[in-house]
């Protein structure tokens, strides 16, 4: 049974664009996120595939994750202030295409067929590419604290501006 | 704002939990809980509060001379941003010192019997729509859009239907990966379908815990470490479940 591989060359990019702008609008959809975020979902969730994509063709998956879950948040947090509604809207649905489903599932379907052995390396690079999503994710807040100015880092997604 | 003191600790540790109880039930970030709740408090002249958010209950005590500790129960998780965000924009209106805790109160209470914007079959049309488009996103070939499409929607199906006869989110979940996997193998043996992995992955992706694994981490970086690892376990069976129920088709059929 071969493996699976991940070159993102299929589609050309304009379609990788379309795909991942409707699967994280669709994902909106299944979060019941307010109706007019939903365009903004699909947005983040397209930023983030694209520079997966595009990155994912120099580097390896896990930074490359890494890069996109970043851009996908600092995207998420322009959106949070602009409309001023929880960073978590925007954020969750744009990082699921991020999410290595297939490394997840290859792994898992080595495992049932008794190959612990390719199982293991593939475990451990969707728990990586977790990691990376992870470590993405909590260091656009870092940057968001650090480069935004003061007069914006009132947190405009947070419950009250200012005491 | 004066004359804040007003309001009796009954009615503000009230507001405060109905709020954050809403914003956990609905998939909020254990830290914007406990952060809308003492904001909430501290709107209300209650300056110094504690609250103690979990995802299956929440503790709130209001110093001084409050003569109580309240905890409220939470027994069931969904995800419903929109209503995170009422209680979010309830919260700041508070803040801004537009409402008292009788009117918060009503308010609260109004968005928690609310109906979810989108109802099942719209969502049920979202995750055909997701799984087609995962397909192409994980390089399928576009004759299996619609086989992806099918299977992934009739997985979600699945989830709605189990969940609401079955009342176990983890049995639901392990149901549906059951009848993804079944259909995407049923397709490619009748030849409709033509990449078994590509189908099964674009269709489990609807099933996929992300939500849960975002707050999950956000929550332990925060430092609350208890909402963080149990959140983390909840989605790590769900991700459990559904790899049970694909590998236990995928067992069957390949053997």
């Amino acid at each position: 049974m071969s493996m699976i591989t991940y070159a993102h060359e299929a589609l050309p990019l304009i379609g990788q664009a379309i795909a991942s702008f409707i699967a994280a609008a669709a994902f909106g959809i299944l979060f019941q996120v307010p109706k007019r975020t939903i365009l903004p979902c699909g947005i983040a969730g397209m930023i983030g595939w694209i520079a997966y994509v595009l990155l994912d063709r120099r580097l390896d998956a896990v930074p490359a994750t890494l890069a996109a879950a970043l851009i996908v948040t600092v995207v998420a947090q322009l959106f949070a202030r602009t409309y001023r509604i929880p960073v978590i809207v925007f954020s969750v649905a744009g990082i699921i295409p991020l999410v290595p489903g297939g490394v997840a599932y290859d792994a898992m379907r080595s495992i049932v067929q008794n190959r612990y052995d390719e199982s293991l390396p593939l475990a451990a690079k969707a728990f990586m590419m977790s990691g990376a999503i992870a470590i993405g994710l909590v260091l656009s807040e870092v940057v968001n604290r650090l480069l935004l100015p003061s007069s914006a880092k009132s947190n405009a997604d947070r419950p009250q501006p200012e005491q | 704002m004066s004359g804040v003191d007003q309001h009796s600790w009954e009615q503000v540790t009230e507001v405060c939990l109905l709020a954050g109880k809403i914003m956990m039930q609905n998939g909020g970030e254990t830290y914007r809980v406990e952060d809308t709740m003492m904001r909430i408090a501290a709107a209300f002249g209650k300056a110094n509060s504690h609250s103690y958010v979990t995802p299956t209950g929440i503790l709130f005590a209001i110093d001084g001379g409050s003569p109580g500790t309240r905890l409220i129960r939470i027994n069931e998780r969904s995800t419903d941003l929109r209503k995170v965000t009422l209680v979010n924009d309830v919260s700041r209106r508070i803040s801004r010192g537009e409402l008292t805790p009788e009117e918060a109160c009503r308010l609260l209470q109004h968005i928690d019997k609310e109906p979810p914007v989108y109802r099942p079959i719209v969502q049920v049309a979202a995750a055909t729509l997701a799984s087609g488009c995962f397909l192409l996103m994980f390089n399928g070939t576009a004759a299996d859009i619609v086989p992806s499409a099918i299977a992934g929607g009739a997985g979600f199906t699945g989830l709605v239907l189990f969940h609401r006869y079955v009342r176990a989110k983890l049995f639901a979940e392990l149901l549906a990966a059951v009848v993804v996997g079944a259909l995407a193998c049923l397709f490619v043996s009748l030849g409709f379908g033509h990449e078994l992995d590509r189908i099964i992955i674009g269709a489990v992706m609807p099933l996929v815990p992300g939500l849960l694994l975002t707050n999950a981490v956000r929550d332990l970086m925060a430092g609350h470490l208890v909402s963080g690892l149990s959140k983390g376990a909840e989605a790590f069976l769900t991700a459990f479940a559904i790899g049970t129920g694909i590998a236990f088709v995928l067992s069957m059929y390949v053997g």
